[in-house]
C-alpha cells in the first residue's frame, strides 16, 4: 500500500511462467485431433510452374491431405490483400498465398501437405512432383531499376515499386549558400529478423458456432483478423485471432502472411485442427527481411560546421512482392533532419522490387538507415573541416527552448512534423561525460603501445515513437473483486503485461501482482493496432490510465453514494474505497462490482451505468519522439581485421520510465541489435541464381555473449505533452543509433589511415581490404 | 515402412515409455511425446541452444539427438528445475533479478545450460560465463542481464553450499 507502481522497478509478472518452462508459444498448444503442416516452397528465384502434381504426397500413409491453391476453389483464387494501400506505390503487388503460375523467390509457396505429425508432413513435401522453368532473375536493386533488367514478375511493366520524396526548406537555396558541400555514397545492408521462436500457427474451425479461431504468433491480431476476414470472405465477428505467448517479433511478425490464410483454408476443410511451425531453415526463406540501401548523399554547410541543407538519393531493396505498403520505405526518409535543426532536406527514395524475399521493417525499420546516413554525415563534416564530432553535433542539434520544434515537413497523414520535447545537447553530454571522452586520447596512445588501434564512436538519434491513433484498454473488477486489465495490443518480450498491470494498480492502491492482465487476443474488446514503431507503451498506456481512471471514480462515487459521504472523503487503499480517517470503515471492490451486475429484480441504482468497468482510447494524431546519444569504444587490429568492442555508453530518453528494469532491457538488447547490424549480421544472395547463401545460424552471425560489450545506461525523462502520462517509446532507441555509432567508432581508430567507412556490415575480410586499399593509396 | 522402436527414459523423476521412430528428435520426443514443451526449438541444427536440456546430467541439445539414443537415460527439462514443493532453482530466480529474459522463449535452454555449467563451476568469472553462453543465441537482452543472473545464481548456490 502506498508505494507506486509506475516508474518503480518491479519484477515482470510474466517471468513466472517463462522460467518455469510454462509459457503458451503456439506450438506448445496442443488441441486434440491436430495435425501438422508442411509448405512446399520454390527452390528458384523466378521461374514458371510447368507441373505440379500432389497426388504421390497424398499416397503416403499417414498424410491427410495435400492443397495447391487451386484446390481450395474459386474464392481462394485471389491474391493476398494490400496490407497499407499508399497511392505512391507504382507496382502493388501482393502474393497469391499459394503460388500459381509463377514463383518470384527461393522460398515462395507453392502446395502445403498436411499430415498425422511433422514428419509425415515432409515426408509428403518431399513427394511432390514439381516442373519449374527457370527465369531470368534479379537480385542487385541499382540493376533492378536498369533499363533491360530482367522482370521480377513477367506481368511487370518496371520493377520499380515507389518513389518517395521527402522534402521542406528551399534545399537550392542551401547549397548556393553553402561554403562548403561534401559528398559520400553509402551502403547499409541490413538482414534478417531471428526472433527466436519461428512463425507459427494454429487454425481450428468450430462447426458448432462458425468460428474460425488462429493462434498465430504475430504482433498483429486484430490485422490478421482484419485481412483473413476479406480475403476468406467472412464477417470479422466470426473469427478469432490470438497472439499467445510469442518468443520475440522485432517487426516482420506484425505482417500478415500467406500461411495463415492457408493453415486456415486447411483447418475450415478438413474440420480438424491445423499446426504449422516454420523450421529456421523456412525462416530464412519465407520471414520477410531487411537488406539492402545505396545511398548518395550531399551536405551543404558553413566553414564553421552548421549545416544548411542535405540531398540524399536512395534506393531501397523492396524483395518481390509489396505485402506491407510503403512503411519500411517511408520510415528511411521520414527520420530526416534527425535531431537536427536543418532548414532544408530533400530526400528521394526509389524502392526496387527484386527476386528475394520482401524487406518489411525490423527493429527500427528504416530509421537506423536514416540515422546513419545523418550520423555520417555529421561526422564527415567535422573529418573534412576538422572539427570535434561533438561540435559538430552540438552546433547543429536543436535547442531544448525550441520544442516544440517543427522541422517543416508533413506527415502522410497532413499533420507536422512536431518534435515535442527533450534535451538533445543534455543526453549527448550525458553520454560523452560517462564515457571519459575528455582522457580518450591518452587511452589511444596505451593501446598504441599495444598494437592496437582504439577508437572512439558517437551517435545520436531522435524516434518518432509511439505512432498514432491508438490501442484501447479495459478495466473491469470482477464479482470477487480482481481487477482486470484486457488490452488487444500483444508482446513479443517487451513486458507489456506489467506495465499495464502497474499503471492499473496505482488507481486501486494495489500492486501490480494483483492485477490480471490479459492481452492479444480479438475477442478482447478494446480494438488495437499493432505492436510496431516502440508504441504499444505509449497508445495503450494512457488508455489504461484513462479506464483505470473512470473505474475507480465509479468505484468512489458509488461507495460515496452508499457511505453517503463525500467523494472527497473517501480513498482507494488495498482495493478498498475507505473513508479516510476512519478505520474500518470501507467497502471491497467486489462489493462494488456485484452492485452493478444484472441480478434479477434488483435495478442498477440510479446514476449508474452497468459494470464495474470502462473502456478507453486515447487517440492522437502524432508520435511522440523519444532521443538519446550513444558513444563506444572500440579497438581494432589491423592485421587480422578483428573489432573489439569495450565499452558502450547509452544516454536515453523516453519520457515518463514506467519500469526502470524494462526500459534497460529494451536499450541494452536493441544496442546489441544494432551492433549485429554493424558487425555480423548479412543475409547474402547469389547475384546470378537469386539462391539464399546462408539458411542457417551457423552461416548467418547474431550477436554472441562473447563479442559484446559491456553496455552502461544513463536515462533522462522529458515527459510528452501528447499524452497524459508523459511516455515515450523505447523498443528500438537502442538499435536507432546503434550501427553509425560502431561504425563511427572504427573510423576514428583507423583515422590515422585515413579509412573512411561508408557501409554495413563490416566483416573482417571487408575491413581488412578497406585497409589495404588505402594502404596502397598512400603507397602509390 | 516406418518401424516404430519402444523408447524408455525418466524424465524429471518419471518414466515415460513410447514407441517412436528412430528418426524422432530428443527434442520432438520431449515435447510432442510427453507433452513437456517447456524445451524450446530455436534452429533445429543444433547453433541456438533453445532446446538445450540435461540427459544424465550434462547440457545436451536435444534437436541434434535422436530420442532412441537417450532410451534408459535419465533426462531433466526445465519443468524439473525447481524443486517439487516449487522453490525456484537459484538459476531460475536470478534470470527474474535480473532481467535475464524477456520473450522467455531462449530461456529454458539458457537456464539448462547454466545448471548444468555451475554443479562443475561454483566460482565462475563473467568471462567464463560469456564463454559457457556462447552457444546459446537471445535475441532479446543483449546477454548481459543473463550473465549477471549466472553470477548471481553461482554466489547463491555458493552461500547454499
Amino acid at each position: 500500500m502506498g508505494v507506486r507502481n509506475l516508474g518503480a522497478a518491479v519484477h515482470r509478472i510474466e517471468d513466472g511462467r517463462f522460467i518455469t518452462g510454462k509459457g503458451k508459444y503456439v506450438d506448445d498448444i496442443r488441441l486434440p485431433g491436430t495435425l501438422s503442416a508442411a509448405f512446399l516452397r520454390s527452390s528458384e528465384a523466378h521461374a514458371r510452374i510447368t507441373a505440379l502434381d500432389l497426388s504421390a504426397a497424398r499416397n503416403i500413409p499417414g498424410v491427410v491431405a495435400a492443397f495447391s491453391l487451386r484446390d481450395f476453389g474459386p474464392q481462394a483464387m485471389q491474391r493476398m490483400v494490400q496490407a497499407y494501400p499508399n497511392p505512391a506505390i507504382k507496382t502493388d503487388i501482393t502474393p497469391y498465398p499459394l503460388a500459381l503460375d509463377e514463383v518470384c523467390y527461393v522460398g515462395e509457396p507453392i502446395a502445403i501437405v498436411i499430415a498425422e505429425n511433422r514428419y509425415l508432413a515432409e515426408d509428403g513435401v518431399q513427394a511432390i512432383v514439381l516442373e519449374l522453368e527457370s527465369l531470368p532473375c534479379v537480385i542487385d536493386a541499382r540493376e533492378a531499376l536498369k533499363p533491360g533488367a530482367p522482370k521480377v514478375q513477367l506481368a511487370f511493366e518496371s520493377n520499380l515499386s515507389a518513389t518517395l520524396n521527402w522534402k521542406f526548406g528551399d534545399i537550392d537555396k542551401a547549397f548556393t549558400d553553402a561554403d562548403h558541400v561534401f559528398s559520400e555514397e553509402y551502403f547499409q545492408h541490413r538482414g534478417s529478423p531471428h526472433f527466436m521462436e519461428c512463425r507459427g500457427v494454429l487454425a481450428q474451425s468450430d462447426l458448432v458456432s462458425d468460428r474460425l479461431t488462429l493462434w498465430s504468433s504475430t504482433q498483429s491480431p486484430f490485422l490478421v483478423r482484419r485481412y483473413l476476414a476479406v480475403y476468406l470472405g467472412r464477417d470479422e465477428s466470426s473469427i478469432r485471432v490470438v497472439a499467445p505467448d510469442v518468443g520475440g517479433g522485432f517487426g516482420p511478425k506484425a505482417v500478415h502472411y500467406a500461411e495463415e490464410l492457408v493453415v486456415a483454408m486447411a483447418a475450415e476443410r478438413l474440420g480438424r485442427p491445423v499446426k504449422w511451425i516454420e523450421d529456421r531453415r523456412e525462416n530464412f526463406v519465407s520471414t520477410n527481411q531487411q537488406r539492402d540501401q545505396w545511398w548518395q548523399v550531399s551536405v551543404a554547410c558553413k566553414a564553421d560546421g552548421r549545416i544548411l541543407g542535405i540531398r540524399a538519393q536512395c534506393i531501397h531493396d523492396n524483395g518481390a512482392y509489396v505485402p506491407y505498403g510503403l512503411l519500411l520505405p517511408n520510415t528511411s526518409v521520414v527520420p530526416f533532419p534527425g535531431p537536427y535543426a536543418i532548414a532544408a532536406v530533400d530526400i528521394q527514395l526509389h524502392s526496387a522490387l527484386t527476386n528475394a524475399v520482401p524487406t518489411t521493417p525490423i527493429r527500427g525499420a528504416g530509421r537506423p538507415n536514416a540515422t546513419f546516413v545523418m550520423e555520417r554525415t555529421a561526422d564527415t563534416v567535422a573529418r573534412e573541416l576538422g572539427l570535434d564530432r561533438a561540435e559538430v553535433r552540438r552546433l547543429n542539434f536543436i535547442r531544448k527552448e525550441q520544442f516544440p520544434y517543427e522541422t517543416g515537413a508533413k506527415l502522410p497523414s497532413g499533420v507536422t512534423v512536431q518534435y515535442d520535447s527533450g534535451d538533445y545537447h543534455q543526453t549527448l553530454d550525458m553520454a560523452l561525460t560517462a564515457s571519459q571522452k575528455d582522457t580518450f586520447e591518452s587511452r589511444r596512445q596505451e593501446a598504441a603501445k599495444r598494437g592496437k588501434w582504439r577508437g572512439l564512436g558517437i551517435a545520436s538519434y531522435n524516434e518518432d515513437s509511439g505512432l498514432p491513433p491508438y490501442e484501447g484498454a479495459t478495466v473491469k473488477v470482477l464479482p470477487n473483486g480482481r481487477v482486470v486489465v484486457e488490452v488487444g495490443s500483444c508482446a513479443q518480450g517487451q513486458g507489456l503485461e506489467t506495465i499495464v498491470a502497474q499503471i492499473a494498480a496505482d488507481y486501486f492502491g494495489l500492486q501490480t501482482h494483483d492485477v490480471l492482465v490479459r492481452t492479444g487476443d480479438t475477442d478482447l474488446s478494446a480494438i488495437a493496432l499493432s505492436t510496431v514503431g516502440s508504441r504499444v507503451a505509449a497508445t495503450v498506456g494512457p488508455s489504461v490510465h484513462l479506464a483505470a481512471q473512470q473505474v475507480k471514480e465509479k468505484a468512489i462515487r458509488l461507495a460515496a453514494r452508499d457511505f453517503e459521504a463525500s467523494e472527497n472523503d473517501l480513498e482507494m487503499i488495498d482495493g478498498r474505497v475507505c473513508i479516510k480517517g476512519v478505520p474500518g470503515k470501507s467497502v471491497g471492490l467486489g462489493d462494488l462490482s456485484r452492485r452493478l451486475i444484472a441480478n434479477v429484480n434488483l435495478p442498477v441504482p440510479e446514476g449508474f451505468s452497468p459494470g464495474l468497468e470502462a473502456t478507453a482510447y486515447h487517440t492522437t494524431s502524432r508520435p511522440v519522439y523519444a532521443n538519446g546519444s550513444n558513444v563506444c569504444e572500440v579497438e581494432v587490429d589491423i592485421d587480422t581485421g578483428e573489432v573489439h568492442l569495450l565499452d558502450y555508453w547509452v544516454a536515453h530518453d523516453c519520457g515518463t520510465i514506467i519500469n526502470p528494469r524494462l526500459v534497460d532491457g529494451q536499450i541494452i538488447g536493441g544496442v546489441v541489435h544494432g551492433i549485429g547490424n554493424a558487425l555480423f549480421e548479412h543475409m547474402k544472395y547469389d547475384r546470378e541464381t537469386g539462391q539464399p547463401l546462408c539458411n542457417n545460424l551457423g552461416e548467418y552471425l547474431l550477436p554472441l555473449a562473447t563479442e559484446m560489450p559491456q553496455i552502461h545506461l544513463q536515462h533522462m525523462e522529458s515527459p510528452t505533452p501528447v499524452n497524459p502520462l508523459g511516455i515515450k517509446g523505447a523498443g528500438e532507441g537502442g538499435t536507432i543509433p546503434g550501427i553509425a555509432c560502431v561504425i563511427s567508432a572504427i573510423e576514428d581508430a583507423l583515422k590515422p589511415l585515413g579509412v573512411k567507412i561508408n557501409e554495413y556490415p563490416l566483416s573482417p575480410e571487408r575491413l581488412l581490404e578497406l585497409i589495404d586499399e588505402r594502404r596502397y593509396h598512400k603507397a602509390s | 515402412m516406418t518401424t516404430l522402436h519402444s523408447v524408455e527414459m525418466t524424465i524429471n523423476g518419471k518414466t515415460y515409455r513410447v514407441n517412436i521412430e528412430a528418426r524422432t528428435t530428443l527434442a520432438d520426443f520431449i515435447r510432442h511425446s510427453c507433452g513437456l514443451t517447456g524445451t524450446h526449438v530455436g534452429c533445429e541444427h543444433g547453433v541456438c541452444g533453445a532446446c538445450t536440456l540435461q540427459v544424465d546430467g550434462r547440457a545436451v541439445r536435444s534437436c541434434t539427438m535422436y530420442a532412441v539414443q537417450a532410451d534408459g537415460a535419465s533426462v531433466t527439462t526445465v519443468e524439473g528445475l525447481a524443486r517439487e514443493d516449487g522453490e525456484l532453482h537459484p538459476v531460475q530466480q536470478a534470470f527474474s533479478d535480473c532481467n535475464g529474459l524477456q520473450c522467455g522463449f531462449c530461456t529454458p535452454g539458457m537456464q539448462m545450460t547454466i545448471a548444468s555449467y555451475l554443479e562443475e563451476n561454483p566460482n565462475p568469472s563473467e568471462a567464463d560465463i560469456r564463454e559457457l553462453i556462447s552457444g546459446n543465441i537471445c535475441r532479446c537482452t543483449g546477454y548481459q542481464g543473463i550473465v549477471r543472473a549466472a553470477l548471481l545464481a553461482a554466489e547463491k548456490m555458493r552461500e547454499a553450499r
